[in-house]
Formats: C-alpha cells, sequence, structure tokens
C-alpha cells in the first residue's frame, strides 16, 4: 500500500467524530474548564457577604435557595455536575492517551519551558475533585461537620472553619487551585484557538490575575476565621 | 589549536524495534571541538568497526541542518543544549573536556525504534499524505501576480513552512504530542489562498490520522517550541485548533448528487 492510501485507511477508520478527536476533547475539556472557573469566581464573590455578617450572608444563601421558585439552584447544579463529568471523562482519556504515546521514557529529560503548574494539571485535578466531594460533604450536606445547622450557614461556615485540620486542607485545595487555575486559564485559550501575539501577554496576565484574586481571598475565609477576625 | 576533548558517551543501543535496548558506555577521545556532533560519532564508529564491534546506528542525511533526519536526544534535549540548533549544527565546542553525554532516540510509540538512536518517521509522512496538500492542475505556470498575496501572509507562510519534519517536537513534549508539526503544515497552507478550497477537509483527516497514529495530545507545555529547531511557533498550534473547531461545527458530508442543481 502506498503511503497515501494507508494514511486515509486511517483516517476512515477513526471517523470524523470530534468528541472521539483528540482535539474534539481538548475543546471540551477547555470548556468544561471555563464554566468551571466562571463559578469559582462568582462563589469567591459571593462569599465575600461573610465579611459583612450573618444576617449578609444568611440572607445570600436563602437567595441563592428561592430564586426563580427555588429552580435556580438546580439548574446550577446539573449545569456543575455535568461540566465536572465531562472535564474528568476528557482529562482521564487524554491523560491515558498520552501515557501511551510515551511508553519508554528518558533517562533525564530536561525541561525547559513547561511550568511546574502546567505539569502536575493531573494531580492538582484530582485533589480538586477529592476536595469537591469533601466540601459538598462539609458545608451542603453537613455529613461531615461537627454542628451542622441547615437554617443557619454561616454559623456553619465560621464552626466548620475553626477546625484547624478543616481549614488546612481548604488551603491546600486553593493552592491546587491556583496551580490549576493559572495554567487551566491560559491553556483554556490555546485549545480554544485564541492566540494571537497582540494578546499573547494579555492572555498570561489575565490568568494570573485572575488566579492570584480567587485563591487569595478564598484563603482569606479560613484565615479570617481562624484569627477571629470572623466569627 | 584549541584544546582536544575527552568525552564519556551513553548511548541507547537496541537491536530493532522488538529488542529491548540498553546503555552502553563508550569514550569518545581526542574529539576536535570544531567537529559537528554528527562527526564526533562517526570518530566513534570508526573506532568500533575497527575493533570489530557493531557502529552505533543515527540518522543523518543533509548535515546543513535543512534536511530533518539527524535525530537523537542528547542530554535530555531534542539536538542537544543549543537553541534552534539540529544535531548536525551542534558542534563539539559546546561541550567541555571531561563531559559526559546521554544520547536516546526520539521516544515515542508512533516512532518506533528502528536501531539504536534511529526511529521510524513514517507516521509524519502518513500525516501528510492524509491532507498536507492542495489539489491544483499543475499546467504551465499562470501570470506571477495573478493571485495577490498579502506580504505578510507570504511571510507567516514561509515561517512556519521552515518546519523540515525532524519530529524534535514529539521527543521533547511530555505527552509525545505531534502538533506542533501538524499546525506547521496546516498552516503553511492555511495562510496561502491556495490552501483555502481543501483548508477545512485538510485540518479534520490530518488530525484523525494523527490520532489514528497515537501521537498524544497538546497540554500547553511549551517543549515543543523551546526544542524545535525551525522556531515553530505554538501559536500555529492555536491556528489549527481554531480550523479544527470551524470545520467540525460546519461540517457537511458530501453527496453524490452535490452540485447538478
Ligand atoms: C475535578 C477534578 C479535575 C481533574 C481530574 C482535572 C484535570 C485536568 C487535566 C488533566 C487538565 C489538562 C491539563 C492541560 O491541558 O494542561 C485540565 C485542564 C483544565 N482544567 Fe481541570 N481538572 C479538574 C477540575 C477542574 C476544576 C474544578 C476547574 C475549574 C475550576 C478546572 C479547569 C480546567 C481548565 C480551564 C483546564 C484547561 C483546559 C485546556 O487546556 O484547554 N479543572 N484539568
Ligand atoms: S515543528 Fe519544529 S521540531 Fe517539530 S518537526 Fe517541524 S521543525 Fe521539527
Ligand atoms: S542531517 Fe539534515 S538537518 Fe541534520
Amino acid at each position: 500500500m502506498s503511503v497515501a492510501e494507508q494514511s486515509i485507511a486511517g483516517a476512515e477508520a477513526r471517523g470524523h467524530g470530534f468528541l472521539a478527536s483528540s482535539v474534539g476533547r481538548k475543546v471540551v475539556m477547555a470548556a468544561t474548564g471555563v464554566i468551571l472557573f466562571g463559578f469559582v469566581t462568582v462563589h469567591m464573590l459571593g462569599n465575600l457577604t461573610s465579611y459583612m455578617g450573618a444576617e449578609a450572608m444568611n440572607h445570600y444563601a436563602e437567595f441563592l435557595h428561592t430564586m426563580i421558585h427555588g429552580m435556580g439552584i438546580w439548574v446550577f447544579r446539573a449545569v456543575l455536575l455535568t461540566a465536572v463529568g465531562l472535564h474528568i471523562w476528557a482529562a482521564t482519556t487524554l491523560t491515558l492517551d498520552n501515557m501511551a504515546a510515551r511508553p519508554v521514557g528518558y533517562r533525564n529529560q530536561k525541561n525547559i519551558a513547561s511550568t511546574w503548574a502546567s505539569r502536575t494539571m493531573r494531580w492538582s485535578g484530582v485533589i480538586l475533585a477529592a476536595f469537591i466531594v469533601y466540601h459538598l460533604l462539609h458545608l451542603t450536606t453537613g455529613t461531615v461537620h461537627p454542628n451542622f445547622d441547615r437554617a443557619n450557614p454561616y454559623a456553619n461556615f465560621v464552626n466548620g472553619f475553626k477546625v484547624p485540620a478543616a481549614a488546612a486542607f481548604y488551603i491546600v485545595a486553593q493552592l491546587c487551585l491556583g496551580l490549576h487555575m493559572w495554567h487551566g486559564v491560559w491553556s483554556c485559550t490555546q485549545s480554544f484557538g485564541l492566540a494571537h501575539p497582540r494578546y499573547d501577554s494579555l492572555r498570561r496576565n489575565f490568568a494570573t490575575g485572575l488566579t492570584v484574586l480567587v485563591v487569595g481571598v478564598n484563603i482569606s475565609y479560613p484565615i479570617a476565621v481562624l484569627t477571629g477576625f470572623i466569627h | 589549536m584549541s584544546k582536544h576533548l575527552n568525552l564519556t558517551l551513553h548511548v541507547w543501543r537496541q537491536k530493532n524495534a522488538k529488542c529491548d535496548g540498553k546503555f552502553v558506555e563508550y569514550p569518545a577521545e581526542n574529539i576536535s571541538p570544531d567537529m559537528s556532533f554528527l562527526e564526533m560519532l562517526d570518530v566513534v564508529n570508526e573506532g568500533l568497526i575497527r575493533k570489530g564491534e557493531e557502529p552505533i546506528t543515527f540518522d543523518h542525511d543533509c548535515r546543513e541542518g535543512i534536511c530533518g533526519t539527524c535525530s537523537m536526544v542528547i542530554n535530555g534535549r531534542p539536538h542537544g543544549p543549543r537553541e534552534r540548533t539540529t544535531t548536525c549544527q551542534l558542534h563539539m565546542r559546546s561541550f567541555k573536556d571531561g563531559d559526559s553525554i546521554t544520547l536516546e532516540p526520539w521516544r515515542a510509540e508512533a516512532f518506533p525504534v528502528i536501531k539504536d538512536l534511529m526511529v521510524d518517521r513514517g507516521a509524519f509522512d502518513r500525516i501528510i499524505a492524509a491532507g498536507g496538500f492542495i489539489s491544483v492542475p499543475t499546467g504551465s505556470p499562470q501570470d506571477a501576480n495573478a493571485l495577490p498575496i498579502p506580504k505578510q501572509s507570504a511571510d507567516l507562510s514561509m515561517d512556519a513552512a521552515a518546519c523540515i519534519g525532524c519530529g524534535a517536537c514529539v521527543a521533547a513534549c511530555p505527552n509525545a504530542s505531534a502538533m506542533l508539526f501538524v499546525s506547521a503544515k496546516i498552516s503553511h497552507l492555511g495562510h496561502l489562498p491556495q490552501g483555502q478550497p481543501e483548508r477545512h477537509i485538510r485540518v479534520r483527516d490530518m488530525i484523525a490520522q494523527m490520532d489514528a497514529e497515537e501521537f498524544g495530545t497538546c497540554t500547553n507545555h511549551g517543549e515543543c517550541e523551546a526544542a524545535c529547531p525551525k522556531g515553530i511557533k505554538m501559536e500555529n498550534i492555536a491556528r489549527m485548533n481554531r480550523d479544527f473547531i470551524k470545520a467540525s461545527l460546519t461540517y457537511r458530508p458530501a453527496t453524490s448528487g452535490g452540485g447538478v442543481g
């Protein structure tokens, strides 16, 4: 068979499926990643109400549960759950493909351009997944909370972070979020094909700025509780 | 005259794709700093042949940095320590007396080892054959300026066309992804009017073939760009992704009755 015949046979065997293709799954990962980063940004902003006191935060929580006749929160939950599911699916299948693509490694590969964040995306992602489960059991369902009161989210938040181990895990997870976000925000612009020399420094700076803002404010919550600033 | 070098090589020796390989140590003695890296290997091989041993197999052809054949990972970097330099253009003055040098083949599932440092890069040929061309009747040349092309498009196209298909991008990528190579081929045609008719089908076919060859996927580490001897930019990968998204969103299968009215 000629080279041309071999390759066309290959292309047809593979089909033209968007979701089967490597780039298609990268786009899924990027699109779901944007939804998730959008969510963490809004979530971070919403929790600023904790600095305004118990009433403000409980009022905000009530709004979340009652908007659009109580349907709003379920719409959000459905979108987020779908996004997390698709993101993990794309990340897992692509990671397995990538590992299979280099069965024999190098003796000592020199990294010139990659960053610690880019090389640890899989690990920061796995820690985030564990954190998401823990976080829901902690402050949403209260399953692992020492004294959960469904009617008082503010008290749950303050009492929850008074446990140093819980606050510590929360902070570690936020640092992982920072690594994941710093590389992910930049990386997803590449996956969407949004590259132009005119905006290259903007892409990097936006990723850095958003990461510092989200992670910085999020980490301030447990610290504010532990230092007694929020009580 | 500058001082000659004595080096220790740790070379990956592997009989063929099926056998396991291993590192073997060889001295490289009395090496002139003016030699190219490949000439140094020639000297070592002559010594091995004289001793009746099997010489180290490595790929090479033009020895002037334009064919992309020379391929080996030198101390953990494809084509060695210098930026934008192929192995054949690397000189021994980049090393110090007493250095120890590790030599490995490009490592990727899609590039099976033929022998020692030589790998089979046929996967690249099959990706090109899947779509890296334009289909035009090659009659007599038309008037040179019949088709206006902006200078900048011509320049960007030429920059992408500088890719010599060496595979260093795959070798450097922690995922063994070929996306820098494929995107260079897609960009060099995509910047020109002649590349437009097949632009969408090209990106789909080439990516399908790239996947079928079991290359990895880009996670935007940037190692390919840093390793590329021809300075191909990651911007090309973004362009390829953009073309792929557009082509997928607007895909319509060919119909047999198409165009009959
Ligand atoms: C839940 C477990 C998670 C896992 C296992 C995971 C894993 C991964 C992996 C392996 C990548 C690819 C690395 C790369 O392309 O460099 C990635 C990319 C990304 N992740 Fe996650 N991640 C998780 C959670 C999240 C969360 C919570 C967010 C947002 C808050 C997020 C946002 C992103 C974005 C935007 C990208 C970049 C997509 C791209 O490169 O096009 N991920 N993730
Ligand atoms: S993109 Fe650069 S490194 Fe990759 S094959 Fe082309 S010339 Fe070699
Ligand atoms: S031998 Fe041709 S580029 Fe090195």
